[in-house]
């Protein structure tokens, strides 16, 4: 392996994209690990504390992009305290300060200040790409020093973010020599945007490809964008609300019909249904829909759309597209590879606007699907196996019954077996997510059957340790194991700790782990962060009570032990 | 308004007044005071119906109570706002003669019926009561209340009850109980019963 001089290697290593192979690769010989890590720009880190800036500089010195990812995923569902933690600060402060020159930087589930993207915007001249995926601790006067200070920005991507909408005249802040955008996103901002600066921005951003508005943006504005740019192949529209009969819609209509490259389509954060007719016209191109956000639209409505749609890739819809409507996209969508059901209603107990049916339908209808999310008030045995059978595909495969603890509706039985037959059948599946009542059985048949399973998420299910004990014991390639309320205690925890080492992290939380079992694993393992959330003070006042039971636990390994800006109520052990 | 005052007051012993019918509470006229106060009660009450917590709802299994907590169901905040923006079906109700205006949530409810005993409760005002059950009694006389629903684009006078309960749920903005006199000079197509616009 000596014998290839090292630019031979440098250039058959510029082939591996994914950081996987690459980190393969490093591991093969010290000579190896040198050229690569020499030669790696983008690099991927998936628990910001995991490691630090200072050391990821130093091994990768002509870093170019970084993707950092902060919070716990159950943070989505507010399960983790606002200020835990996540911030990227650091690592933009460090790279700044040893002259990495960043061009990318994408961000999930992390804490980003004004600051931050102050600092960002002037200590890197190439910066050309922000992507934001639910971040939060930012307002729009970061954004407007990003606008101001980054000559070459391409993309600036805000993806259902939280941001402090100071209202302000951030978008007029791109300077008129800024030509070079290729992809705006605003669309999870709240406030009002200068319209005036929309349109001119967008008339001279010749490059533009993907461009994504809030709601503030009304239909006429949209109708004036797209008739100067219909290159445009990633569109997210804001209000789309209209009096049909208007010169305004007739504009919008013959502007869309001009856009051919559209592939994708989203928004519809404020829709008329009288006005979705106007993309008929577009509708045979698009390879993904999303239309998760657009309420009011009644089922008939969403089936005369999908009727269109026979390329369609990729489906975010809501759940009152019904059974029946997902019988249309069955027998539509033939390319159909991703499809994610959102509920309209959280009542557990309303009237069922998907049921195991539509998901039958589909199975039976989309043979590349391989990708599920799924929210439904029932579901039975009898359609998982039926939907495994057909489907033997999906790599990711996520069923939320709203009523957790159901049953199968017609037997009253658990859905074991259910589950069961999706990882029997689907051999490449590498997330799961379980709903419904659930005993150790599923874990049984997880473990033995889940070998690619990287990402597990478990709520409300199992009757003992074995079940946890199943799953950590069976799925080697085990990465995030997410639980809550279920009835899993330190028996389970403390099995097996060197596993843990092989995983990104663990969750807990609700279950049935104690303060000392806690404290014991972080005692046998020093590479772990074991980190307990304690809000409330629930355990300010008896610290050394070891049996009582820890309410949020989440540990990860580590190369740089805990973590110094933990905040009060997180203890690590 | 003043706080709520504890039930015995030092004065009403010693003048032996019955003063709890004055004591002044947080809360509309009429309203039981034995309700909960400070709570939007048609709010709370939805979140109690998802999560199966109403007092009625006791016996069922505690597995239901679960579900009342944090986390579930897996669903971005961003996503539940939107949900529970559209879901909760708040209309305003007017009723000729009360001096206050109260908020119904439609979602609540799966029925004309169940509708007109919940406004029952809500207007439960002496002079109120006495129209309402008049209604009940004296469907066929024509002499009673009819509610009236206006809704975003008043287009024509719908009498309530025509309408399926779901679309007129949907497309319900306002809710006004009127004598059914008034009612009449809309399109009086049944003269009994209600009316709406939509």
């Amino acid at each position: 392996m000596n014998y290839f001089p090292e630019e031979v290697l440098e250039h058959v290593f510029d082939f591996l994209k994914s950081h996987r192979d690459r980190n393969a690769v490093s591991l093969v010989c010290k000579s190896w690990y040198r050229v690569e890590r020499f030669s790696r720009e983008r690099v991927f880190i998936g628990n910001c504390y995991a490691i630090n800036p200072d050391r990821l500089i130093e091994r990768f010195p002509r870093l170019r992009s970084l993707t950092l990812k902060g919070k716990p995923h159950f943070a989505d569902f507010n399960l983790v305290p606002h200020d835990w933690g996540g911030f990227v600060y650091p690592w933009i402060d460090a790279m700044a300060k040893r002259g990495v020159n960043l061009e990318e930087l994408r961000l999930k589930r992390m804490v980003v200040s004004d600051e931050g993207l102050e600092l960002l915007s002037r200590s890197f001249v190439n910066f050309k790409s922000l992507i934001l995926v639910s971040c939060e601790g930012f307002t729009t006067d970061g954004l407007a020093a990003i606008a101001s200070n980054c000559r070459f920005l391409r993309e600036l991507d805000l993806q259902e973010n939280e941001v402090e909408d100071h209202r302000g005249q951030w978008l007029s802040c791109f300077p008129d020599s800024c030509t070079s955008l290729v992809s705006l996103n605003f669309a999870c901002l709240k406030g009002e945007v200068n319209l005036a600066a929309l349109e001119r921005l967008m008339a001279r951003s010749c490059n533009l490809r993907s461009l994504k508005l809030n709601h503030a943006v009304p239909l006429d504005t949209l109708q004036k964008i797209l008739a100067q740019a219909p290159q445009l192949v990633d569109l997210g529209t804001g209000s789309f609300v209209s009096d049909p009969d208007s010169e305004t819609f007739r504009r919008l209509r013959t502007a869309i019909q001009k856009c051919a490259s559209i592939k994708s389509l989203s928004g519809f954060l404020e829709v008329a249904p009288c006005c979705l007719p106007a993309i008929y016209p577009i509708c045979l191109n698009l390879t993904t829909l999303n239309l998760s956000y657009a309420q009011g639209i009644h089922g008939s409505e969403l089936i005369k759309l999908i009727r269109h749609c026979g390329k369609l890739q990729r489906l975010w819809i809501l759940d009152c597209i019904g059974d029946k409507g997902l019988g249309v996209v069955a027998s539509t969508c033939k390319e159909l590879q991703e499809l994610r059901v959102f509920p309209s209603d959280l009542h557990g107990d309303g009237h069922a606007a998907v049921t195991e049916e539509g998901l039958v339908a589909i199975s039976a209808g989309c043979p590349k699907l391989h990708s599920l999310l799924y929210f439904c008030q029932q579901m039975t045995n009898a359609a998982l196996i039926t939907v495994a059978k057909n489907c033997p595909n999906f790599t990711r495969f996520r069923l939320c019954i709203i009523n957790p603890t159901i049953p199968d509706p017609v037997t009253m039985q658990p859905l074991d077996e259910g589950f069961g037959a999706i990882v029997q059948s689907c051999k490449g599946l590498r997330r799961l997510s379980l709903s419904g009542l659930l005993t150790d059985q599923v874990f049984l048949y997880i473990g033995m059957y889940a070998e690619q399973l990287e990402m597990l998420s478990v709520a409300f299910a199992g009757d003992s340790d074995k079940g946890m004990l199943c799953v950590l014991n069976g799925c080697k390639k085990l990465k995030k194991l997410e639980i809550m309320d279920s009835p899993f205690g330190n028996l389970a925890l403390l099995t097996d700790v060197g596993k843990y080492e092989t995983m990104r992290s663990l969750w807990m939380s609700s279950c049935e782990v104690t303060l000392g079992g806690c404290k014991t694993l972080a005692k046998k393992m020093p590479r772990l962060n074991v980190e307990i959330i304690n809000e409330g003070d629930q355990m300010e006042a008896t610290p050394d009570d070891d049996r009582q039971k820890v309410e949020k636990m989440y540990l990860y390994r580590s190369l740089v032990g805990a973590r110094r800006d933990a905040p009060d109520f997180v203890w690590t052990l | 308004m003043a706080p709520e005052m504890g039930k015995k007051s030092p004065g009403s012993d010693v003048t032996g007044l019955n003063l709890t019918e004055t004591e002044l509470t947080l809360g509309l006229p009429g309203e039981n005071r034995n309700s909960r106060s400070g709570n939007k009660r048609g709010f709370s009450e939805t979140v109690d119906k998802i999560f199966g917590d109403d007092k009625s709802d006791e016996a069922k299994s505690p597995t239901a109570k679960k579900a009342q907590v944090v986390g579930w169901p897996p669903v971005r905040s961003l996503r539940k706002n939107i949900i529970l923006m559209k879901s909760c079906k708040y209309v305003k109700v007017a009723v000729d003669g009360a001096p206050y205006l109260r908020k119904v949530d439609l979602e609540m409810y799966n029925s004309y019926q169940q509708l007109l005993g919940a406004l029952e409760d809500l207007f439960s005002c002496f002079t109120i009561r006495d129209y309402l059950e008049r209604k009940l009694m004296d469907s066929v006389s024509g002499s009673e209340y009819v509610p009236h629903v206006r809704g975003q684009r008043l287009v024509t006078g719908m009498l309530v009850g025509d309408v399926p309960w779901k679309m007129f749920v949907e497309s319900c903005k306002r809710l006004r109980l009127m004598k059914s006199s008034e009612a009449n000079g809309l399109e009086p197509r049944t003269p009994s019963k209600c009316s709406s616009t939509s």
